[in-house]
C-alpha cells in the first residue's frame, strides 16, 4: 500500500514552493519556463492517461491541443468573443466531439494500425490548420488577441498567468489522479494488460478505450487554451508532428503510467531545450539522443528509475535487517506486499 | 461414491447451453463439424478428445471470440451466436483461459474487484477512489477465504504460486456469479497437489452454476463432471455419463485402443 | 477545366504517387516482416535527397547520385538497425519509439550539414524538357519517374514471389517461429529488409527531388502520407502500397488543384472510407 500521508506532504511542500516561485525574485524568464511546464504538463498527463494507463499509444493529442488553442484565437479574432469560461467550454466540447469521431475511426484497428491512424488523423488536422488560410491564418497563424483576466488572476502580468496555469495544473492533476484511482481507472489498466480477459469479465473494452480517448482530448484542449493565451499567438506548429513527438518524449522521459512523471518530463523538456538552445543549435539532436538513451536504458522514465533505486535500497535494507535478526518461520522478504 | 451419485442433476432442469449444428471452417480446414451440444442448468460436463479435436475452438465459439461458420448458440433459450464476449458475460457466461490471464501488475484483490465490479455501474465511476468501495473488497476477501488465500489479498499476483494463481482465476470467474462457467484446461501445467486444490474447488461449487470443462487429465474430468462429450476431428463422437464412457468402444479406440 | 487539366493532374498525381511508393514500399516491407513502424523512413528519404544533391552539385550523374543517396540511407539505416533496433525484435513498440528518436537525430543532423534553405533538385538532363501535347504541358521527368517506380515495384514483386529469399521473407511474415524452426536464418532477412527499405527511401529522395525538393521538415510532411498509404493499401502488402501510393498521389494533386485550402484534408476521405469499410486496407490481411 502506498503511504498516502507521505505523498500528500510531499505534494504540499512542492505546491508551496511552486506558489512561492514568482515571489523569489527570479528573472521573469524562469517564471515563464515554469508556466510553460504547467501547460505542457497538462498535455503530457493527458497523453499519459492514454499511453500509460489505457495502453493506447496515441499520436493525435497535439490535434486536440491545437483545437483548444485555435478555438481561443478564432473566437477572439473572428467572432470578437473573449469571455474565458465559455471559450474554454467550447474548446473542450469541440475537442471531445473531434475525439469522438477520430476515436471511432482509430479504434477500428489494433496496436500498430491504431498508432498509424492517429498519426494520420493528427496530420490531417495539422493540414487543415496549415492550409485553411481563411480560417486559421495558415502558416502565419493568428495573432491579435490578448490574455483575459480570469477570476482572481491578472493574466496580463507574468506572475498572474503563472498562477492561472498552476491552478489549472492542480485541478487537472487532481482530476486525473482521482480518475486513475477510481474503479474506471482500474478498468483502463485492465484493458491495457489483458483486454481478452476483461471482455470475458463483461467489460466493453472498446467503450472504455473510446471514453479514455475523449477524456484525454478534453484535458489536451484545456492545455491548448492556456497555450493560446500564454503566447497570444496560435500557429499550425502547435498541432504539428513536432508537438506530438515532444509530448511523447515528455511522457517517456518522465515515466509512463505515473502522471507525475510526464509533468516532470514536461519540465525537463522545457528547461532542457531552452538551456540547450542557448549553447548549441543542435539541441534537437541532443534531445533525440537523450530520448533514445532513455527508451533503451530507463524505459520507465525518471520516475521509474527513482522507484527502482528506492526499491533496491529498501530491499537491501531489509536483507541486512534480516541477516542480523533471528530467523522466523513467517518472514519471507521475497514474497509479500508491494 | 462418484460425483454423479452425489449430485444427481435434475433431468427436468432447463437447458442452459445449446449448440446446434456448429461448424467452423478455416479455409478448407473443418475444425468443428456439425457439433450439437446441450448442457442443462447446473450440469457438470466434460469435453475431452485428442489434441486438435477442436475443443478450444468450441470454447471460443461458445464464449464469442470466434464466429461459427454455421450453426447457432443459445444460452437459456436466447440466441447469442453473434454476440461479442462481453455481452455474453452479462448474460451469465464466464470462462477461464488455458494460460493464466490474471492482471500481472495488480494485486489479488484488485483482480477480484475487477471481476466483481464488471457488471455494475461502478465500473464507470471516475471520481471516487476505489478504496471507498469497501463492499467489493470484502466480497473479494470472502471469496479468497474460501480457498484459504485471504492472506495473499494484497500481494501482487506475480507473488503467488502457479496453483494459487489458477485458483484466483477460477475465483474471478465465479465472482461474476455466472450461470455457465467454461474452464479451459484448469489444471494444465499444475503440480499434482495444485491440481487437487483446483479440483476440490470445482467440486465444491454451487449447484446453480453449470460447468463445461476441457481437460486432458482424465482423472480430473472424472472427478468433477457427470457427463462427458468426446470430440474427435471436430465432431462429437460420443456423449456419455462418466461410467458409460469407460465402456464406449469408439472412445476406447480413440484413446489408443486401451481401457480408460 | 478541360481535358488538359485532368490529364495534367493525373500525370502529376501518378508521378507524386511514384515517389511516394518508394517510401511506402520500404515502410510496408519493414512493418510486414518485423512489425516495426519505422518513423525514420521519411528521414531516410530526406537524407538520400541531400546526399544525392551534394553529389549532383559536384557533377555526378543523376542516376548514380540517386543510388548513392540510397546507399547513404542504407548505411545509416543498417547502423540504426544493427546497433539499436534489432534488440527490440520482441518489442515493436519500443522499436517505434526509438525510430522516432533517430528520425529527430537524422533530421537535425541533416539541418546541420545542409542548412535550412530549401534546395531544388534538377531532373537529369535526358529528361529535363517538357512535353507539349496540345494544351497539355508537363515535365518529361514525370513519365520517367512513373516508369522507374513501376519497374522497381515489379522487380520487388518478382523478388518477393519468385525468389528463394523472397519466399523466406514471406514465410517469416506468415509464421516467424516456424520459419526459424526450419533452420532458416530469419535475422538475415530482417537486416536485408530494413536495408532495402532504407535504400528505397533514400533513392526515392533523390529521384523524387525534382518534384518535392529537399528542405528541413519535408520528412515530417511526407510521413503522414506514407501512413495514409499503408492504411489504405494494407500493411505489409507491396501491391497495396503501389496502388495506394497512386491513389494518394492523385488525391493529393487533385486536392491541391481543386481545393487548395483543404487538400491535406482530402487525403482524409479515402483513409476514412477504408477505415470505416475495410480496416485492414485494400490488400491487408484480416487481423
Amino acid at each position: 500500500m502506498l503511504r498516502p500521508w507521505r505523498n500528500v506532504a510531499i505534494i504540499g511542500v512542492l505546491l508551496v514552493l511552486a506558489i512561492a516561485v514568482p515571489r523569489l525574485g527570479l528573472p521573469a524568464f524562469y517564471v515563464s519556463l515554469l508556466t510553460q511546464t504547467w501547460i505542457y504538463g497538462i498535455l503530457a498527463m493527458s497523453l499519459d492517461l492514454l499511453v500509460g494507463f489505457t495502453g493506447l499509444v496515441s499520436f493525435m493529442q497535439a490535434a486536440f491541443f491545437g483545437i483548444g488553442a485555435y478555438v481561443v484565437a478564432i473566437a477572439a479574432t473572428r467572432y470578437h468573443f473573449v469571455d474565458f469560461w465559455p471559450t474554454l467550454v467550447v474548446a473542450i466540447l469541440l475537442a471531445a466531439i473531434t475525439a469522438a469521431a477520430f476515436g471511432a475511426l482509430a479504434l477500428r484497428a489494433e496496436d500498430a494500425g491504431f498508432i498509424i491512424i492517429t498519426l494520420a488523423l493528427n496530420e490531417i488536422v495539422w493540414g487543415l490548420a496549415y492550409q485553411w488560410v481563411s480560417m486559421s491564418g495558415g502558416d502565419n497563424g493568428i495573432t491579435g488577441f490578448l490574455r483575459v483576466n480570469v477570476g482572481p488572476f491578472h493574466t496580463t502580468d507574468n506572475a498572474g498567468f503563472y498562477y492561472l496555469s498552476l491552478a489549472a495544473l492542480v485541478v487537472c492533476l487532481t482530476l486525473l489522479v482521482l480518475m486513475v484511482r477510481s474503479p474506471f481507472g482500474l478498468v483502463l489498466v485492465g484493458t491495457r494488460e489483458r483486454p481478452r480477459r476483461m471482455a470475458a469479465l463483461g467489460y466493453n473494452v472498446w467503450l472504455f478505450r473510446y471514453l479514455a480517448l475523449i477524456i484525454a482530448a478534453m484535458f489536451a484542449a484545456v492545455a491548448g487554451v492556456l497555450f493560446a493565451y500564454y503566447n497570444e499567438f496560435v500557429g499550425p506548429g502547435s498541432l504539428s508532428l513536432d508537438t506530438t513527438t515532444q509530448v511523447l518524449i515528455m511522457v517517456i522521459l518522465g515515466g509512463t503510467g505515473t502522471l507525475i512523471g510526464p509533468l516532470l518530463g514536461a519540465g525537463i523538456l522545457v528547461f532542457l531545450s531552452n538551456a540547450l538552445s542557448d549553447i548549441t543549435q543542435r539541441w534537437v539532436l541532443i534531445l533525440g539522443a537523450i530520448y533514445v538513451v532513455t527508451v533503451m536504458y530507463a524505459p520507465d522514465g525518471i520516475v521509474g528509475l527513482v522507484k527502482r533505486l528506492a526499491a533496491r535500497a529498501q530491499s537491501r535494507r531489509e536483507l541486512s535487517l534480516a541477516a542480523s535478526a533471528p530467523v522466523t518461520a513467517a518472514s519471507n522478504p521475497t514474497r509479500g506486499p508491494e | 461414491m462418484t460425483v454423479a451419485a452425489l449430485h444427481d442433476p435434475d433431468s427436468t432442469a432447463e437447458t442452459c447451453l445449446q449448440l446446434t449444428g456448429i461448424s467452423k471452417r478455416f479455409g478448407s480446414l473443418h475444425v468443428l463439424d456439425d457439433v450439437d451440444l446441450s448442457v442443462r442448468h447446473g450440469e457438470r460436463r466434460g469435453i475431452i478428445g485428442p489434441n486438435g479435436a477442436g475443443k478450444t475452438t468450441l470454447f471460443n465459439v461458445i464464449a464469442g471470440e470466434l464466429q461459427p461458420s454455421s450453426g447457432k448458440v443459445h444460452l437459456y433459450g436466447r440466441e447469442i451466436t453473434r454476440m461479442p464476449p462481453h455481452a455474453r458475460a452479462r448474460l451469465g457466461l464466464a470462462r477461464t483461459f488455458q494460460t493464466t490471464t490474471l492482471l500481472p501488475g495488480l494485486t489479488v484483490v484488485e483482480n477480484l474487484v475487477l471481476s466483481l465490479q464488471a457488471l455494475t455501474p461502478t465500473r464507470f465511476q471516475c471520481f471516487v477512489p476505489r478504496t471507498r468501495y469497501r463492499a467489493f473488497r470484502e466480497e473479494a476477501l470472502r471469496l479468497l477465504a474460501q480457498v484459504q488465500l485471504d492472506h495473499c489479498a494484497d500481494w501482487l499476483v506475480r507473488a503467488l504460486g502457479h496453483g494459487e494463481q489458477r485458483q484466483v482465476e477460477i475465483l474471478m470467474a465465479l465472482a461474476q456469479r455466472p450461470k455457465l462457467l467454461l474452464l479451459d484446461e484448469p489444471t494444465a501445467g499444475l503440480s499434482a497437489a495444485d491440481a487437487v486444490l483446483v479440483t476440490d474447488m470445482l467440486r465444491a461449487y454451487h449447484r446453480d452454476v453449470a460447468m463445461v470443462l476441457i481437460e486432458h487429465d482424465l482423472s480430473v474430468v472424472f472427478n468433477v463432471v457427470e457427463r462427458i462429450t468426446v470430440l474427435h476431428y471436430g465432431r462429437v463422437v460420443a456423449e456419455e455419463t462418466v461410467e458409460g464412457i469407460h465402456d464406449n468402444p469408439v472412445v476406447q479406440e480413440i484413446y489408443l485402443g486401451g481401457k480408460l | 477545366m478541360g481535358n488538359a487539366f485532368y490529364l495534367q493532374n493525373v500525370l502529376g498525381g501518378l508521378a507524386h504517387g511514384s515517389l511516394l511508393f518508394l517510401i511506402a514500399a520500404g515502410f510496408t516491407l519493414i512493418f510486414g516482416l518485423m512489425r516495426i513502424i519505422n518513423l525514420a523512413q521519411t528521414a531516410f528519404y530526406l537524407l538520400g535527397a541531400y546526399v544525392g544533391l551534394s553529389l549532383g552539385l559536384h557533377g555526378v550523374d543523376f542516376w548514380v547520385a540517386g543510388v548513392a543517396g540510397g546507399v547513404a540511407a542504407t548505411v545509416v539505416g543498417l547502423a540504426i538497425y544493427g546497433i539499436f533496433l534489432h534488440r527490440y525484435h520482441a518489442n515493436p513498440l519500443t522499436a517505434l519509439l526509438l525510430s522516432l528518436g533517430f528520425a529527430l537525430i537524422i533530421d537535425d543532423g541533416s539541418l546541420a550539414i545542409w542548412g535550412g534553405d530549401p534546395q531544388s533538385i534538377s531532373p537529369p538532363r535526358m529528361f529535363a524538357e517538357s512535353i507539349h501535347f496540345g494544351n497539355l504541358v508537363f515535365p518529361e521527368y514525370w513519365l520517367a519517374l512513373i516508369v522507374v517506380s513501376t519497374v522497381i515495384a515489379a522487380g520487388l514483386l518478382v523478388f518477393q514471389q519468385r525468389t528463394k529469399f523472397g519466399a523466406i521473407i514471406r514465410a517469416a511474415v506468415d509464421d516467424e517461429e516456424m520459419t526459424r524452426g526450419l533452420g532458416i536464418d530469419v535475422n538475415r532477412a530482417f537486416y536485408f529488409v530494413f536495408a532495402l527499405g532504407a535504400f528505397l527511401a533514400g533513392l526515392g529522395g533523390y529521384l523524387g527531388g525534382p518534384i518535392t525538393s529537399a528542405y528541413p521538415g519535408l520528412d515530417g510532411e511526407l510521413l503522414p502520407l506514407a501512413f495514409a498509404i499503408v492504411i489504405i493499401g494494407g500493411m505489409g502488402s507491396l501491391q497495396g502500397a503501389f496502388i495506394a501510393s497512386m491513389i494518394i498521389g492523385l488525391v493529393n494533386t487533385f486536392g491541391r488543384a481543386l481545393f487548395p485550402e483543404l487538400s491535406y484534408f482530402t487525403i482524409f476521405l479515402p483513409v476514412a472510407i477504408i477505415m470505416a469499410v475495410r480496416p485492414q486496407g485494400l490488400f491487408g490481411r484480416k487481423v
